[in-house]
């Protein structure tokens, strides 16, 4: 918090010069041991920190696949190939780097609901929110692309039909996608482009989480509660109360991970990855990784592929107006009993995007349920299930938020977080 | 709104129960719509290698090397292994008495049984030299125009990471190379394709019966390659079609990740340290937070 001075005292006569030229001792003790946090902050909020792991353990990974991969048509597929058997430990680094994009986003889709169902974009939190939405955006970027660097089937055939979107922007899409793809088809020099911003975009992502990690000890952490801190009653340090509490779900989460790497390292990927690129074959089924099924999804819900690149990205530009989509006096939505279902509700409809983008449209939902064709698509197809969870999704932000948040009663908000603490105790002991 | 709210909990939770069954029953739905092929299964006595502590039979992999040189290599290559692979630790000739696999003689002895290319460096022509541990196993096609040529115009794919590049892996191998069968009457199989149930395609356009019941599978170039007494065993296993097939998916799962054993011992190992670090952090966790909650 802005308003919390400084506790920090320099000891010895090193600390004491450096702190009159350069005081970043203190910025660290003030940032991460005697920052107040809310004594209340439940799991959820561990995600911070164990996203903080994911980027450290991504850069770290990456620097030393460079080292050893070549950005090549011919041999890119080889080279990381080699990687996993003649470099040391080389395939523990790379299932590393490769299960770790995985689990970088299903921790930030984790952290994004948290900061939606507790109104964390909300005032004075926008700048930190859309800084947040800022890092989401690049991190796709950078997945997208890092992806591509093996130069297996789903690599080539996913970047030719995702660079493509760019083509179907009336008049000046056609330059564009020549310009971004080096040439009037992806090869060689879109590889190398591609590995070029895979290296650079990461530090990018770094930069601006400083920035979100200024824009939080600004406005201080929101709470489950949802209630600003009141007084010094209502926190703790951040040493050792929130280190140790981020220490075990950081080492839950490297559990979960390690079961991946060494047990199941290809059980995210696609086995089309595998088969070298060849741009003559197509492969059946061209799907992005699981993470990005959601947005594949609705871009492929709309019949005009332009219409499907706006509502693609629309779906993501939605997420930074949020603060000002949400009307609420309120921000958590323990204290609010409507929005809470509608909030259930969206997250079933981006799971079930998710599941609908790894499918064939024309697929039947329900196989052998009589259905009927409505305009373009079978009723009980993929198509019309991914279009219902589409409309939810932006009538989710668009409207129900909006409107929700000016006719719902919330329950009474605890007075602080203290009485939040208290009020959970005592509910507890019965 | 005060409508919405007075419709109450009860009818909320109905709601939201509704959809995650609805998304359930999708979930089941496309399990079964999805299959153009038939599933891949193991042999009988399964794979050594499957399974959280599975490690490979080194027996096995040396069949299986048998197996991929007299029939396989004939028209598929194996370019990401070189002979010193298989002298590996894990590998199919991996001798504890030479941790070099350059070293190892049974290695070196399978190297120099090969000729690849090379230049003079006097002459600058192409000649060719004894291969040495270093080499990567010789592909059987100058490049994939000549094996297109050889082979009705499918080039046989490259079988290092094969069974990391199909859906089911070793077990994928496994049945569709024990999995050729008749085609079911009313199924048109052009010249030089055979059917075969557990290789994935649609063979609606090729299916003159029922709609309803297309067969499962698909058509590919390659004629089935093994048949039972093809391949002579040296450890004395009986050559059954099963048997060949089992020993060569296993060596080519070896093949596509020499390092799974390691990879496996290393996570059992990290999996143990996590643990004991869970549990030395909760109990410092449950300490420092005492009478804070």
């Amino acid at each position: 918090m802005s308003d919390h001075p400084s506790t920090y005292v320099p000891k010895t006569g090193f600390e004491k010069w450096l702190d009159s030229r350069l005081p970043i001792v203190r910025l660290a003790y003030d940032s991460f041991v005697d920052y107040p946090t809310p004594k209340n902050l439940n799991y959820w909020w561990t995600f911070g920190g164990i996203l903080s792991v994911c980027l450290a353990i991504q850069i770290i990974t990456g620097i030393i696949l460079a080292m050893h991969y070549t950005p090549h048509v011919d041999y890119a597929f080889n080279s990381v190939e080699r990687i996993m058997r003649d470099v040391n430990y080389g395939w523990l680094i790379r299932y590393v780097h490769a299960n770790g994009a995985s689990m970088f986003f299903f921790a930030v889709y984790i952290h994004m609901l948290r900061g939606l169902y507790y109104g964390s974009y909300k005032a004075p939190r926008e700048v930190l929110w859309i800084l947040g939405c800022i890092i989401f955006f690049l991190m796709i970027a950078t997945a997208f692309m890092g992806y591509v660097l093996p130069w297996g089937q789903m690599s080539f055939h996913g970047a030719v039909v995702i660079t493509n979107l760019i083509g179907s922007i009336p008049l000046i899409g056609g330059p564009i996608l020549t310009w971004l793809q080096g040439g009037f088809a992806v090869d060689q020099a879109t590889l190398n482009r591609f590995f070029s911003l895979h290296y650079l975009l990461p530090f990018v992502i770094a930069g601006v989480v400083i920035l979100h990690i200024w824009a939080l000890h600004v406005a201080g952490q929101n709470n489950p509660a949802g209630v600003e801190i009141k007084s010094k009653e209502d926190t703790v340090a951040f040493t050792p109360y929130a280190t140790v509490k981020d220490g075990v779900a950081i080492i839950v989460f490297l559990f979960l991970f390690s079961v991946f790497v060494f047990f199941m390292p290809n059980a995210l990927g696609h086995a089309d990855n595998y088969i070298p690129a060849n741009p003559l074959v197509t492969p059946a089924h061209i799907v992005p990784e699981w993470y990005l099924l959601p947005f594949y999804a609705i871009l492929r819900a709309i019949p005009d592929k332009f219409g499907g690149v706006i509502a693609m990205f629309g779906s993501i530009a939605v997420i930074f107006a949020l603060p000002w989509l949400d009307t609420s006096k309120v921000k958590s939505m323990r204290y609010r009993p409507v929005m809470r279902w509608f909030f259930v509700i969206f997250v079933i409809v981006c799971l079930g995007l998710g599941w609908c983008g790894a499918q064939l449209p024309d697929a039947q939902v329900i196989p052998g349920l009589p259905s009927f064709t409505l305009f373009d698509g079978q009723l009980n197809s993929y198509l019309w299930l991914t279009r219902l969870f589409t409309i939810y999704y932006f009538v989710f932000f668009l409207l129900i938020m909006p409107w929700i948040g000016l006719k719902e009663e919330p329950l009474p908000v605890p007075a602080s977080i203290s009485e939040a603490v208290l009020a959970e105790h005592n509910k507890k002991k019965g | 709104m005060k409508s919405l709210q007075t419709l109450g909990r009860k009818a909320w939770i109905k709601a939201a129960a509704t959809v995650m069954a609805a998304s359930l029953t999708l979930g089941a739905g496309s399990a079964l719509a999805a299959g153009g092929a038939l599933h891949a299964h193991e042999p009988k006595e399964g794979f050594s290698s499957s399974g959280v502590l599975g490690t490979y039979d080194q027996a096995q992999l040396q069949r299986g090397y048998k197996v991929y040189r007299e029939v396989c290599a004939a028209c598929h290559s194996m370019k990401l292994i070189s002979f010193r692979n298989l002298g590996e630790k894990d590998g199919p000739f991996y001798d504890p008495k030479y941790k070099n696999p350059n070293e190892n003689p049974v290695v070196k002895q399978i190297a120099s049984e090969f000729e690849v290319p090379t230049i003079d460096s006097e002459t600058g022509d192409v000649i060719t030299r004894k291969a040495t541990t270093s080499d990567a196993f010789p592909s059987p096609f100058a490049n994939p125009e000549a094996a297109a040529a050889s082979n009705g115009g499918a080039v046989p794919p490259d079988l290092s990471v094969i069974t990391k590049a199909r859906h089911g892996g070793a077990s994928y191998v496994y049945s569709l190379l024990t999995g050729y069968k008749a085609p079911p009457a009313g199924l048109k199989i052009a010249e030089g394709q055979h059917y075969n149930p557990y290789f994935p395609g649609d063979l609606s356009s090729a299916w003159s019966g029922d709609h309803k019941h297309v067969p499962a599978g698909g058509v590919l170039a390659m004629a089935p390659p093994l048949s039972a007494g093809q391949v002579t065993f040296d450890d004395g296993r009986e050559s059954t079609l099963s048997n060949q097939a089992a020993d060569v998916a296993a060596f080519l799962e070896w093949a596509g990740e020499p390092k799974a054993v390691l990879r496996k011992k290393t996570g059992v190992a990290v999996l143990a340290y996590l643990l004991l670090f869970f549990g030395l952090t909760y109990a410092s966790y449950r300490m420092v937070w005492r009478g804070k909650h």
